[in-house]
């Protein structure tokens, strides 16, 4: 069978889905870098430095280290959940991708595609429902594993994630009123037209944005809301018995899920893909400045080494940012990357948040965590419902 | 292709609810339940009411049963143990069974007497537009009567909480 004899929809959709599952993947390994990297800076120490230039090759060894690792089953536990949670937990985390938009068309010879692997016209319910299904894998994973630390870390997960839920899911309904639509595609098409039109200020859902972000923060047990893991109280919680890859694919599907929820709030009140203003007063011209300053200081300080590494390093560094400059104002390539740059600044504006509240703040005690979803994050979500509601109907 | 599909989730939702009730582990038990949530919400998919399998996801299988398997690792509930079953079961219960099915399948047969197959992707009303219209005009009153009914169940339970902690 020839290559023109199959539909170009199913080699383009195996395409984009080869390409996404390779970015995604990739994104996973190094956020956790950066992580480290940030939590380090805020500690003013330098992270991971070994391995390769400023520590850039540690994913890979850490890969390499969880792949050799000897591959444990205690005695006493519930087998095939043993062994299906940690699948559950990482499938759950990567399909929710399948629905986020990157970007605007991209054209490929006579193919005009959506970044995106497909659009649903109940995007937004997917995600959520996918998400919720995920809290499987960590309380399967706690109860199964015959340990009384396992256990209470998968209790607080289920008891905590659906207790956020609720906030999570009324902050949500509020940009949905506003952009009438429950398919993300559309959702940001509605918010073209820079800054103004996003649904965080256009809306007004600066409340619901945050309650979002908070409860975004405990549906996927980040810092303040790791409860579920807290290492001085429950060992690690429910994954203390799980080792090699199958806690690879929990620590994988944490990350995932923080990917997943920084792409939702981009999509759901920061415009998406869309630019904060517009391309004829130099919005395109963003991307390119940033790469480029980084590059001159890259080349600086690798002129001036502060260690001797770096008088290699930094001016390679240097090179391939200044390359990326140019590429951006390539005009065959501007269309589609440009907008891919907007929604990753803005998803990865909000992963270095995650990264930053975890270098600041101490962890919620349980019945805080409790009382704060319940008798703060709820009625304040509830009112803003409401209020969005009142004035969707007046203006309508 | 749907014929297919729809043989596929309704076995796997009649063998995971034959499975409930056969399990003697509780967790067993809601693992099945899980099961039949999921394959209904696959098979109100099929049907073309895409609303409904999501909020069916959501609600039953996201939430409810999570709260299900919360409270049996709470309580931290052992294995079943069987008893013998009582004589009338055993003489009876294959009969009874037999005529509840045979009944059923008469009442359907007679409501539905031109017997037309399910027409597959033949709904259009399962969008979430059309679900919220029917639901806040047609069916204002049950909508409001069920949302009541509701309140007191959580009003009902508040006070039996209170009840408990004094």
């Amino acid at each position: 069978m020839s290559l023109q004899s199959i539909d170009p929809f199913i080699w383009i959709s195996l395409i984009k889905i080869l390409v996404v599952f390779a970015v995604l993947m990739t994104t996973l390994a190094y956020l956790q870098w950066v992580e480290r990297k940030v939590i380090a800076h805020i500690q003013v120490r330098p992270g991971p430095f070994y391995v390769g230039p400023h520590g850039l090759l540690q994913p890979l060894a850490d890969v390499i280290k969880l792949i050799t690792k000897e591959d444990l089953v205690p005695s006493y536990v519930n087998k095939p959940l043993y062994l299906g949670a940690p699948f559950l937990a990482i499938t759950m985390a990567l399909l929710s991708i399948s629905v986020i938009p990157f970007g605007p068309t991209i054209q490929v010879g006579p193919y005009r595609t959506w970044m995106q692997l497909t659009d649903l016209n109940i995007g937004v319910l997917f995600v959520l429902a996918v998400s919720s299904m995920g809290v499987y894998g960590i309380a399967f994973a706690g109860w199964a594993s015959n340990n009384k630390y396992s256990l209470l870390g998968g209790l607080r997960s289920s008891a905590q994630m659906i207790s956020y839920e609720l906030p999570m899911s009324i902050a949500i309904a509020a940009p949905l009123l506003i952009s009438n639509t429950l398919s993300l595609r559309q959702l940001v098409e509605t918010q073209v037209g820079g800054i103004w039109h996003w649904n965080l200020i256009h809306g007004g859902q600066v409340v619901s944005f945050i309650i979002f972000l908070i409860a975004a923060f405990a549906e996927t047990n980040r810092v303040p809301f790791d409860l579920p893991e807290a290492e001085n109280e429950l060992v690690a919680g429910f994954h203390t018995e799980y080792s090699s890859m199958k806690f690879a694919s929990f620590f994988m599907a944490e990350y995932a899920n923080m990917i997943t929820v920084s792409c939702m709030a981009t999509l759901l009140f920061l415009g998406g893909w869309d630019a904060p203003w517009d391309a004829k007063y130099g919005s395109s011209l963003v991307p390119s400045i940033i790469f480029a300053l980084a590059g001159v200081v890259a080349i600086f300080h690798g002129l001036n080494p502060a260690r001797k590494r770096d008088r290699y390093t930094l001016p390679v560094f240097g090179v391939i940012f200044l390359v990326i400059a140019a590429v951006f104002q390539a005009p065959f390539v501007q269309s589609w990357l440009i907008p891919l740059f907007w929604f990753a600044a803005k998803t990865g504006a909000i992963l270095f948040a995650f990264m930053w509240v975890r270098g600041t703040l101490p962890r919620f005690r349980y019945d805080q965590l409790m009382r704060f979803t319940w008798k703060f994050l709820f009625p304040v979500a509830m009112l803003n419902l409401l209020v969005t509601a009142a004035v969707v109907a007046w203006l309508s | 292709m749907d014929v297919i599909l729809f043989l596929i989730f309704a076995l796997i939702a009649v063998v995971c609810a034959i499975n409930v009730v056969v399990q003697t582990h509780p967790i067993s038990s809601a693992i099945s339940l899980i099961g039949v949530m999921g394959s209904l919400a696959i098979l109100y998919l099929l049907l073309g009411a895409e609303f409904i399998a999501a909020a069916q996801v959501i609600v039953y299988a996201g939430a409810i049963m999570v709260l299900f398997v919360f409270v049996i690792m709470l309580l931290n509930a052992g294995v079943e143990v069987k008893r013998g079953r009582s004589f009338m079961v055993q003489l009876l219960g294959v009969p009874l069974l037999i005529a509840f099915l045979g009944l059923v399948a008469w009442i359907v047969e007679r409501l539905y007497p031109e017997g037309t197959t399910v027409h597959f992707g033949g709904f259009t009303g399962g969008s979430a537009q059309a679900i919220g219209r029917a639901l806040f005009t047609t069916y204002l009153l049950p909508f409001e009567i069920t949302s009541i009914l509701v309140l007191i169940a959580i009003l009902g339970a508040v006070v039996l909480g209170r009840k408990e902690m004094d």
